[in-house]
């Protein structure tokens, strides 16, 4: 009978998350991935800002920090200079969508050979809860306390529907970590991911529907129901596009 | 010794070029030299000029304010530059593109129809080079062996049949 | 060697490829485009990287990955581009990696100008980003020592584990001069003989961490006193300048870069006046050579700062000495090079009213 262990692509750092976030399953599917591919050795993540900003203390892996949105241009930077590497970010909505929208955008349309896992929790979690560029209309969060009004903040930002307009993009799929069926999805979206850049095929991306319910101020429970109530309607489960771009 | 040259001229006479020609013949004689070009939009169909410095030793301010001669190819440059040459100094003066006739008495003035030459003699474009023909023979600034050995240099190889026409024509602004 | 018109943005990109710099990471603006466009051709036929960015702070981004994985690499821009960098430059320096920035100075604040200035002297030394750090500042003043000057910055950089910043301006960037490179083999240095570097593991040791990030104070405060130990070496050991006729100098002129050369011209013609003046030419800003300037100015009452801005440099002058000279200041800004017979008639100025 196989034994559950942590994967060896995980140090032994405990997790500062909060109970009941999601960040902990899906690090746990990167470092999976990673050891099933037999990567370790040659793989180089990029943490972001944002609660997974200390990413690099939890992943075995070599590690860089990057500032706030920057990850995939640091990504490009290694590996340009390394391209046998493996290398991907982990960058929250925050992150990428709003202050980093034009390195993602831009790494995406270079078909840069990364992976990016992109974990969308409609909020600013470390900050406390603040709106994010994925925050769902009337969503209150601690800077739109009568809710996200489309007239003043405009709309979400759907990230997987966008990059795949992009010639330079392999993978654009969305994924949860709501239920066990999902998660295994989630995995098999993330290995997929790994597996574009193994062959060069271009730029990847599995965005993950995640919790936050310290900052939604939900149980565990209610917030992974919140997730399938709210989310998943407004950001539909998918492959939004597949195929080697070289 | 130094000797330090402003040209002037509109954007796509070959003024940079026919500096840079001249700061090649300081270097294939063995001089310190320096080109200086006036960069940014001027570039694109304005005014074009570049300082032109060639100096027995290390060159001290590229940016030339005061010529010892000045190659200048359009009317504007003309009014910009003459009056900044040094008393002593040379003008050569494209006349077929400058009307102006120079009052200065303490500066020697060459005024070579360079643009009218070019055309008749099937050097079209090649104005600038007659002018640097000029200043040759007015200032004995090059010998003919760094005159090939410079235009060797900066023609390259996929052109070389254009180190004839510029020989050509660098005769054509001595003679004139 | 054979010697070779270069523009000095040209001569900057084949000495950094000369130097090992295996990528360059850059966006365009004048008046540095040159060595974009340089490293475009050049890189893609030897094997190296040349990548145009979206933005100046992709840019250095890129260059905060590249340094992180012990690659050597590099980036240039022009004033309000080296403004956007200024956030990765802060990255780079908390996360102790190499690299070269060069920044091509043109007229400020804000788009300013295109033509040369030196108004970014303060950015450079003082503040080029938050934070507790220095850049290795270097201000070569001819071609040939802007090529010359970007091994050192390389090889100073990967030394002490910190940026480096080439301080050049428009006249520096867009003049050619002759140049000559000797005939060593071009070779890309690997991340080998860097234990630290961020490059994948291999299964041969823990993993590497390129960060910033320290959340406990006493941690962050240990990082930042090791890191001003290794500058206190920097200052002991690595401060360059130039003397030029100081010697018995009454009045000793300082200029850097591009105006140093204008202002020896202004020296030479004041001597021919009998004037005792000379020229003091700080080669590395940062650390400012302060023992250097002390001694220059042994015999001279009277210091005369020159620079293309309003007056930065003027305070680490005064600063050098203590202000026990009478230090004067003569400036032109927002893309005004300076002649030198303006400097000439502030010297005779100076010398006239027998200043101090």
């Amino acid at each position: 009978m196989p034994e559950f262990k942590k994967p060896h692509a995980l140090t032994d750092a405990p997790l500062h998350y909060c109970p009941g976030c999601t960040h902990g399953i899906i690090h746990r599917l990167v470092a999976e991935v990673i050891d099933e591919m037999g990567i370790e050795g040659q793989t180089v993540g990029v943490a972001p800002v944002g609660c997974s900003v200390m990413a690099y203390d939890y992943f075995a892996c070599d590690m860089i920090e990057a500032a706030h949105g920057r990850a995939p241009a640091v990504a490009t930077g290694v590996k340009r200079a390394n391209p046998d590497t493996f290398v991907f970010t982990y960058q929250g909505d925050g992150d990428l969508a709003a202050i980093g929208t034009a390195e993602i955008v831009h790494a995406a349309t270079r078909g840069e050979n990364i992976t990016v896992i992109f974990v969308n929790n409609t909020t600013y979690g470390m900050t406390g809860g603040q709106m994010a560029p994925t925050t769902l209309p009337g969503q209150v969060t601690q800077t739109t306390p009568y809710g996200r009004s489309t007239d003043t903040e405009g709309f979400p930002i759907r990230v997987c529907e966008m990059l795949s307009t992009l010639s330079g993009v392999a993978l654009a799929e969305r994924v949860t970590v709501a239920d066990p069926a999902n998660i295994r999805k989630a995995k098999a979206a993330i290995r997929k991911g790994f597996e574009f850049q193994k062959n060069k095929q271009g730029f990847s991306i599995i965005e993950v529907l995640s919790t936050c319910p310290t900052n939604w101020g939900k149980s565990p429970v209610e917030a992974i129901q919140w997730l399938k109530d709210n989310m998943i309607p407004y950001y539909p489960l998918g492959v939004y596009k597949e195929g080697a771009i070289r | 010794m130094m000797t330090e040259t402003i040209l002037a001229g509109f954007g796509g006479q070959g003024i940079l070029f026919a500096g840079k020609m001249l700061a090649y013949f300081g270097l294939m004689d063995n001089k310190e030299v320096s080109w200086l070009p006036s960069y940014g939009p001027e570039m694109r169909g304005g005014t074009a000029n570049c300082s032109v410095c060639i100096s027995d030793d290390a060159v001290g301010s590229p940016l030339v304010t005061e010529p010892d001669v000045l190659i200048v190819m359009n009317g504007p440059s003309y009014d910009k530059f003459i009056n900044d040459v040094k008393p002593g100094g040379i003008a050569i003066i494209d006349s077929t593109l400058i009307a102006q006739k120079c009052e200065r008495t303490d500066i020697k003035c060459f005024y070579v129809p360079s643009t009218q030459m070019a055309e008749e003699q099937g050097l079209k474009g090649m104005a600038n080079i007659i002018l640097i023909g000029k200043l040759i023979k007015e200032t004995g600034l090059a010998s003919d062996e760094v005159i090939k050995k410079a235009l060797e240099k900066i023609i390259p190889p996929a052109k070389a049949h254009l180190v004839e026409k510029n020989i050509k024509a660098i005769e054509l602004g001595k003679n004139a | 060697m054979e010697r070779k018109l270069m523009k000095g943005n040209e001569a900057l990109a084949e000495a950094a490829i000369r130097a090992g710099c295996k990528c360059f990471f850059g966006y365009p603006i004048t008046p540095q485009t040159e060595i974009s466009a340089y490293m475009s051709k050049r890189m893609p036929k030897i094997g190296g990287v040349f990548l145009q960015a979206e933005s100046e702070v992709s840019a250095i981004n890129m260059v905060y990955g590249c340094a992180s994985s012990g690659i050597r690499c590099m980036t240039s821009s022009s004033s309000p581009g080296i403004s956007l960098k200024s956030e990765g430059v802060s990255y780079i320096a908390g996360a102790d990696l190499p690299c070269v920035i060069i920044n091509v100075m043109r007229g400020g604040p804000g788009l300013g100008g295109i033509q040369p200035s030196q108004a970014d002297y303060w950015q450079a030394t003082k503040a080029l980003g938050h934070g507790d750090f220095q850049l290795l500042v270097f201000a070569p003043s001819s071609v040939q020592e802007m090529a010359d000057t970007v091994q050192k910055a390389f090889d100073l950089a990967d030394q002490y584990r910190m940026p480096a910043l080439i301080l050049a301006d428009g006249l520096l960037g867009q003049m050619m001069e002759p140049v000559a490179f000797d005939d060593a083999e071009i070779k890309f240095a690997d991340a080998s003989d860097k234990e630290w570097a961020a490059c994948g593991h291999g299964g041969k040791r823990v993993h590497n961490i390129s960060n910033s990030l320290y959340l406990k104070p006493d941690e962050l405060e240990a990082r930042i006193v090791e890191r001003y130990q290794r500058y206190d070496e920097i200052k002991a050991k690595h401060t360059e300048a130039e003397c030029y006729l100081t010697d018995d100098a009454e009045l000793v002129i300082t200029a850097y870069g591009s105006v140093a050369r204008i202002a020896k011209a202004a020296v030479d013609a004041a001597r021919k006046q009998g004037i005792k003046v000379g020229l003091f030419r700080p080669i590395t800003l940062w650390p400012f050579p302060e023992k250097e300037l002390k001694a220059a100015c042994a015999n001279a009452d009277n210091v005369l700062c020159v620079e293309m801005s309003m007056g930065q440099m003027i305070e680490d002058v005064k600063l050098a000495l203590e202000c026990k000279k009478n230090v004067e200041f003569f400036g032109r800004t927002g893309g005004i090079i300076p002649k030198p017979a303006e400097i000439l008639a502030k010297i005779v100025e100076m010398t006239q009213k027998g200043a101090k």
